[in-house]
């Protein structure tokens, strides 16, 4: 008999086969968080409250959805307008896939400030950027969907990237469409790629993502390990002393946040489904047309930082590659932060003015980047895009210098409560 | 803390004030008023009697449409439905695609979400900014899209209009024709302000088909959110309750 959780009855009775009980207590009720969280770590909650909405009602679309090219677009409007409750659905889908963005930018923001990336959690990193990137990967499919013109020449004009890889890109984006241009074969395997394997993928590593994380403890905001500090709280005299149980103390806490978060959810998908065409873009209301390319195609606001990189890089030696390369170097140099940043200081509470500045270029060229990248270009804007691609490269590139002249303040022994 | 979040608001607030593009006739602000039984009932007689013998509704019913401006079944099939549709029925039109593309250069678009796709204020001056061109197929070009390939339907509504054009000359002496307005060359059944007020129903109509659950989802949605005010309320008493012993 396995049951060491001191259990009877029923639970008792499950404990012996399976460890149900354990499994609560070590990621719950025994799991000591530093009591000194603050906004910045909601998001991680958020991002997984989202994630189960678009399971869930990602489920409920595909009942109704029919990903073919003669009938997706009108499988839409059949589900805005015939299926009960289907106009909810989709919204709270759609919304959701912008609200996912948000709050996983916000979490990522909330790891830089206080440098959540660093020693003993490079691994947890690693995986949130994985995770990231899936969750690109998700959106662009899933944006196919609905068959709009934005759908379609969005993944022209992404799936066209992989043309520009020299030798073998032609090749290699007709392997991924499955036909010369994007089309019905096209939105079929997308549409199998955004409702099952994208999805499974994402949920094992939001799981890595959480076991790890529960496997060294939770970061705070004065950047302190509280397992290094001294021992023994009212739970449990070996659990570190700035420790508490994450169930019930922060999951009453989060409660919180999800109702804040409901609030700006649900005023979206009520008063503002297609928040001014950023959520849902204009043009995508007009069916797919092969023959008819628009005048401008914008990507959705999650991707525009990256889109304005791409844009940035000038072609070169006959190949407009470079482009290519700057953008996936752009998420590729977000994996090697655990190394870059030398600081022994995490949090940026007790840095120096160099790295808030540092921090600071890269979040504001970030930002607009964001905002170039929805729009048309002109040369002006493209030479601000190109400062601001530098700006964003260039703090990668000074993070392993910076200890060396970077000020930092002492960091106190015990987490503080600003 | 707090300063930074609001600093990342304010960064955050040029990304949301995209502009429209600037160049073009000026879109004419549309009088929406999804309330107005009348006006969404008098824009749908419009649409079946001038429109949707090219345009089709495809993706509306129409005894949805009927519920939800205020007509029966019954008026509805007797009023707007000219083909042997049933009731319940998409609103489809019997014009064939591909012949429609010969006869247009292109097949007349179905109209069911154009309001969501070209904007309210779009439609509203696009239908009232026809004019007289004698160097396009039908005679009239359009002012909110140039070289439409739409002959001007209304015409015996409207009357027909021919541009006004002012003369403008940039720093370099050169001259540039700017659409400025319209003059009725020839009167119509209606009289210009009969007509904005027609036109003001048509495009309140299409934007009614464009989202029928629009007026519904905002009733809910007040709801929603009232509800969910109280219940961060209680949640957030709930967690100052559980925490008054964290130090």
């Amino acid at each position: 008999m396995a049951n060491t959780q001191g259990t009877t009855g029923l639970l008792g009775w499950i404990d012996e086969r399976f460890p149900l009980t354990k499994m609560m207590r070590e990621h719950l009720t025994e799991y000591y968080a530093p009591k000194n969280f603050n906004f910045w770590y909601f998001f991680g909650s958020l991002a997984l409250l989202v994630l189960v909405n678009q399971i869930l009602t990602g489920i409920w679309l595909t009942m109704s959805y029919k990903p073919s090219a003669a009938d997706a677009f009108a499988s839409v409007e059949y589900i805005m307008r015939d299926v009960d409750w289907g106009w909810l659905i989709r919204y709270m889908h759609s919304t959701g896939a912008s609200a996912f963005f948000v709050v996983v930018y916000l979490h990522m923001f909330r790891a830089l400030i206080y440098g959540s990336y660093k020693k003993p959690r490079e691994l947890i990193w690693i995986f949130g950027v994985v995770i990231f990137v899936a969750l690109m990967a998700e959106a662009f499919m899933g944006y196919l969907l609905p068959w709009g013109q934005m759908s379609y020449w969005g993944a022209q004009v992404i799936v066209n990237l992989f043309s520009a890889i020299p030798v073998v890109g032609p090749d290699l984006s007709v392997w991924i469409r499955g036909d010369f241009v994007v089309s019905d074969a096209t939105l079929n395997r997308f549409f199998s790629l955004h409702v099952i394997a994208v999805p499974l993928v994402l949920v094992g590593l939001v799981v890595a993502h959480i076991l790890a994380l529960h496997e060294v403890g939770s970061n705070n905001p004065d950047g302190i390990e509280i397992k290094k500090g001294p021992k023994g709280n009212r739970w449990d005299p070996k659990a570190p002393a700035d420790g508490i149980p994450f169930h019930p103390y922060y999951t009453v806490k989060d409660l919180v946040g999800v109702g804040v978060f409901l609030l700006f959810f649900s005023f979206v998908i009520f008063f503002a489904p297609e928040m001014g065409g950023y959520f849902l873009e204009h043009p995508n209301f007009d069916p797919a047309d092969p023959m008819k390319t628009p005048p401008h195609i914008a990507p959705v606001w999650y991707f525009t930082p990256f889109y304005a990189i791409l844009r940035a890089v000038p072609s070169f030696a006959g190949t407009q590659v470079w482009g290519v390369l700057a953008m996936g170097a752009a998420i590729v140099m977000l994996f090697f932060l655990p190394w870059l940043d030398r600081s022994p200081v995490k949090s940026i509470r007790y840095r120096g003015f160099l790295f808030k500045l540092v921090l600071a270029a890269f979040i504001i060229s970030f930002l607009i980047l964001g905002y170039l990248g929805a729009l048309p270009t002109t040369p002006a804007r493209t030479s601000l895009a190109q400062v601001c691609s530098v700006i964003y490269f260039a703090f990668f590139f000074v993070l392993p210098i910076l200890p060396w002249f970077e000020k930092t303040k002492p960091v106190p022994e015990r987490v503080t409560s600003k | 803390m707090k300063k930074t979040i609001i600093a990342l608001a304010l960064l955050a607030l040029p990304g949301l004030s995209l502009a429209a593009g600037g160049e073009g006739y000026p879109l004419e602000k549309a009088p929406i008023d999804l309330h107005d039984k009348a006006s969404l009932q008098k824009g749908a007689k419009l649409y079946v009697n001038y429109c949707m013998g090219c345009h089709s509704l495809e993706y509306q019913r129409y005894n949805r449409l009927a519920r939800d401006i205020g007509l029966t079944d019954e008026q509805v099939q007797q009023n707007l439905i000219f083909t042997g549709a049933k009731v319940g029925d998409l609103m489809k039109n019997a014009m064939p695609k591909a012949d429609a593309k010969i006869w247009f250069g292109v097949t007349p678009p179905d109209l069911t979400v154009i309001s969501r796709s070209r904007g309210v204020d779009y439609l509203y001056t696009y239908l009232q900014t026809f004019y007289l061109d004698p160097t396009r197929p039908f005679g009239v070009n359009n002012a909110a899209f140039p070289n439409a390939g739409m002959p001007h339907v209304l015409w015996e509504l409207q009357g027909m209009q021919k541009a006004v054009y002012e003369v403008h000359k940039d720093h370099d002496g050169n001259e540039a024709k700017v659409l400025k307005g319209f003059e009725l060359v020839q009167p119509g059944s209606m009289s210009p302000p009969e007509f904005k007020e027609a036109m003001a129903d048509l495009t309140n109509f299409l934007t009614y088909v464009g989202e029928p659950i629009q007026l519904e989802r905002q009733k809910i949605g007040v709801w929603v959110l009232l509800f969910l005010a109280l219940l961060t309320v209680v949640f957030y008493l709930l967690k100052k309750e559980y925490w008054k012993d964290v130090h």
